[in-house]
């Protein structure tokens, strides 16, 4: 589906997207909740409506409705955007993510780099929540997100610069297209793929601040890391920012490395798209739920000292690949 | 038994040993300097710009109402001081208002996570001060009791501890809620013998209330087959698990002979190569009938107590199991059924201690008889000495030089409760 006018389209497009993303992701808490239900010997949500379909719904409804609390000595003006900014940071990424053939908001030539620019921006409204919160472990967290992106954000690049080269173009759709047909480059280079697959995936882990990334957020060590001070929907905002980053993060990683919205044989679609990047999305929710926390020291360590090298060895061999082929 | 990794360290396993105190205690685990917790903050760094973190009471790792003021160099601490008595309910001087069997309900709240142990130690103390003897059936009932709350707590503490490095949501919620579910089957054992799944009121002066109903001896065999099972399970999902290795391993190392000096007991100064247990050194209720295997580590860190833990449970399981097996028939307590408070009375004014091993070590109890005729059967002076409260002592040399994560571990590791802590 495509408009001529590019204003119409990105307007059309990103109303369509954004709203379903958001609906997934408001759901995918739902999932979330029953998931870790599942695993931990508990129905999960069970009240609200049937198997507690209507628990996201009442959950929006309660955080609008309480007291909105900003500290008298914190910095009103930066405590008060950081909310939105986070969510603005990890909408923007979903306008470069082509879900089908056509279904893009803007399919720019450079789209892989704005969808991770946007994603690293999204360290900058938590520092700000961080010290505008006047809170010592508000401010701890801030400074951990800080000092976690630059450790990521390098071997995250890396690892997507591999599909780049295989596809040779930054537009996220030529890299799904060069995938058409089973070429996953998850697969294809056999050995290196996966591991620039898994690479990626560990940093968007990292980015998305899950565990074993969650270092910022250590509801154990900081109480609630960024977020302790804030209260309903601004929290509630926080809240839906992480878990839209990690949806978007699981849209590029299937886009960049599951070959998008190929299927098998001819049966290219939507459905597909939906279905790799609802299965990635899941394997994070399953990590979360199994694995306990890295220290912030240790992160790094791993960042520089493993997922760097990596990173480099996997763009050389992809330059040399593409040389050889 | 299989699966016991650390009976009595025998000295050919490649730690040097040395004598402290008379103790024998592992060469490596010993540390020339110490950082000194009454540091003065100027000598640090006059010019240093350290931040004040008070760490609690109202913090989700500090194991209830524990408050702890770190000095913080980033995100480094320089100085930490535990503050306590957020959770003291005066229960040493309530003690002084209450005869003999009243007591028991009174104690049960100290350390919440294991109210057996409390009702355990105050009543041994009881019987030593007005000289009643239990019946041997009681005895095993009170064994077996102990041992089992011992599995219930150290599950209690790995799921907890889980908390700490995995956060609520995480995967540290998962170890929680599964050692959650086998601490339930626990509860449920007791709720059958006693009638409470807590607070149980079940031993008192020469003996016990409540005898073994029917079939619950099978049933409590079955149930701790089942917890040694599921032990496995556990094993397989944290001991394997290269994030809980690099969390724990060489975190809050402590020294055997710091440990001793601060009156450390239990499976914290065992992790430290310390082989002593109150059950094997001084026998009580049943425990001269039967062997004890003692875990020890000589890790000293953070593992190490969970390695101690993990095999204690283990050792609990089996003394339980086996003591089921054969309970000796005869009555539950040498005295009358109480009628009334002033039932039980002290003759003498003499001083007492006795001592258990509760799950976190020495849980000693020192009662004073009182002399006058007409409050013969009220305590003068009943002091509690609860091994969480030492346990404590050990933050201030723990935390310097650590970050908050290693913080919220060891402080997880020593494995506090603030109910035993206060008072």
């Amino acid at each position: 589906m495509t408009f001529d006018n590019p204003w119409v389209h990105g307007l059309v497009m990103g109303l369509i997207l954004g709203n379903v993303s958001l609906a997934i992701t408001g759901y995918s808490i739902w999932f979330e909740r029953k998931f870790a239900g599942r695993m931990q010997n508990r129905p999960g949500p069970s009240v609200v409506g049937p198997w507690g379909l209507f628990q996201p719904i009442a959950d929006v409804l309660k955080l609008m409705q309480k007291e909105d609390i900003v500290p008298r000595e914190a910095d009103k003006t930066l405590y008060n955007l950081a909310p939105p900014l986070t969510v603005f940071c990890a909408l923007s990424a979903l306008a470069v993510v082509p879900v089908a053939p056509g279904w893009i908001i803007a399919d720019l030539h450079i789209g892989i780099l704005f969808a991770l620019s946007m994603g690293s921006l999204a360290v900058f409204p938590v520092w700000m929540a961080g010290w505008a919160s006047n809170n010592k472990y508000a401010l701890l967290g801030g400074m951990r997100a800080a000092a976690q992106s630059i450790s990521y954000e390098i071997p995250l690049l890396l690892s997507a610069t591999v599909p780049i080269i295989l596809a040779d173009s930054f537009r996220i759709t030529d890299i799904v297209t060069a995938q058409l047909g089973g070429n996953w480059f998850a697969f294809w280079p056999p050995g290196p793929g996966i591991a620039a697959f898994a690479l990626f995936f560990l940093c968007s882990l990292a980015e998305a601040n899950r565990i074993p990334f969650d270092i910022p957020e250590a509801e154990s060590e900081l109480v609630s890391g960024v977020s302790t001070e804030y209260t309903g929907m601004k929290f509630g905002l926080f809240q839906l920012a992480e878990y839209l980053h990690t949806f978007i993060i699981s849209l590029v990683a299937t886009t960049l490395f599951l070959g998008g919205w190929d299927g098998p044989g001819d049966n290219d679609g939507f459905i597909w798209m939906a279905i790799k990047s609802l299965t990635v999305f899941a394997g994070i929710f399953w990590i979360r739920w199994s694995y306990m926390r890295y220290r912030a020291d240790q992160l790094m360590a791993i960042c520089w000292k493993f997922f760097l090298p990596l990173g480099l060895a996997l763009v050389m061999f992809s330059a040399l690949w593409v040389h050889a082929s | 038994m299989s699966g016991h990794e650390s009976a009595p360290a025998p000295a050919s396993d490649g730690v040097q040993w040395t004598t402290v105190g008379g103790v024998r205690v592992p060469v490596e685990l010993l540390s020339p300097t110490l950082p000194d917790p009454y540091m003065d903050i100027e000598d640090y760094d006059p010019e240093g710009d350290l931040m004040v973190l008070n760490m609690g009471p109202q913090h989700p790792s500090t194991h209830g109402v524990l408050r702890v003021k770190l000095l913080l160099d980033g995100e480094i601490c320089v100085k930490a001081t535990p503050y306590l008595g957020y959770l003291h309910r005066g229960v040493e001087k309530l003690c002084e208002k209450l005869s003999y069997v009243q007591i028991t309900p009174i104690v049960d709240k100290n350390d919440y996570v294991s109210p057996m142990m409390n009702e355990l130690a105050i009543n041994m103390a009881f019987e030593k001060l007005v000289g009643a003897d239990v019946p041997r059936r009681s005895r095993y009932i009170r064994t077996i009791c102990a041992e089992i709350q011992r599995v219930g707590s150290h599950l209690l503490w790995l799921g907890t501890f889980g908390l700490d490095m995995g956060g609520a949501i995480g995967g540290g919620g998962s170890i929680f809620m599964h050692t959650f579910r086998e601490r339930e089957l626990l509860l449920d054992l007791f709720e059958d013998l006693t009638g409470c799944r807590f607070h149980y009121n079940t031993h008192t002066v020469g003996g016990n209330r409540h005898d073994i109903p029917a079939g619950w001896a099978e049933k409590a065999i079955k149930v701790l087959k089942v917890v040694g099972d599921r032990l496995n399970e556990y094993e397989d999902f944290v001991r394997s698990n290269q994030i809980f290795r690099a969390r724990t391993v060489g975190v809050g190392v402590i020294d055997p002979a710091l440990a001793i000096d601060l009156g450390i007991s239990g499976p914290v100064l065992r992790a430290s190569g310390v082989d002593v247990d109150l059950r094997r050194d001084q026998p009580y209720a049943a425990y001269d009938e039967i062997d004890v295997n003692v875990a020890i580590d000589t890790g000293g860190d953070c593992f190490a107590r969970y390695v101690v833990r993990v095999a204690e449970m283990r050792e609990s399981i089996r003394i339980a199991t086996e003591l089921l097996g054969g309970v000796p028939e005869g009555p539950i307590c040498s005295l009358k059924p109480v009628k009334l408070p002033g039932a039980v009375k002290a003759k003498h004014g003499q001083a007492i201690y006795s001592a258990i091993e509760s799950p976190r070590g020495e849980l000693g109890t020192f009662v004073v008889g009182n002399t006058e005729r007409r409050q013969s059967a009220i305590p003068y002076r009943c002091k509690i000495r609860s091994p969480s409260m030492h346990v404590l002592q050990l933050l201030p040399y723990l935390c310097p030089g650590n970050n908050i994560s290693d913080i919220i571990v060891a402080l997880g590791s020593l494995d506090p409760i603030m109910g035993e802590v206060d008072r």
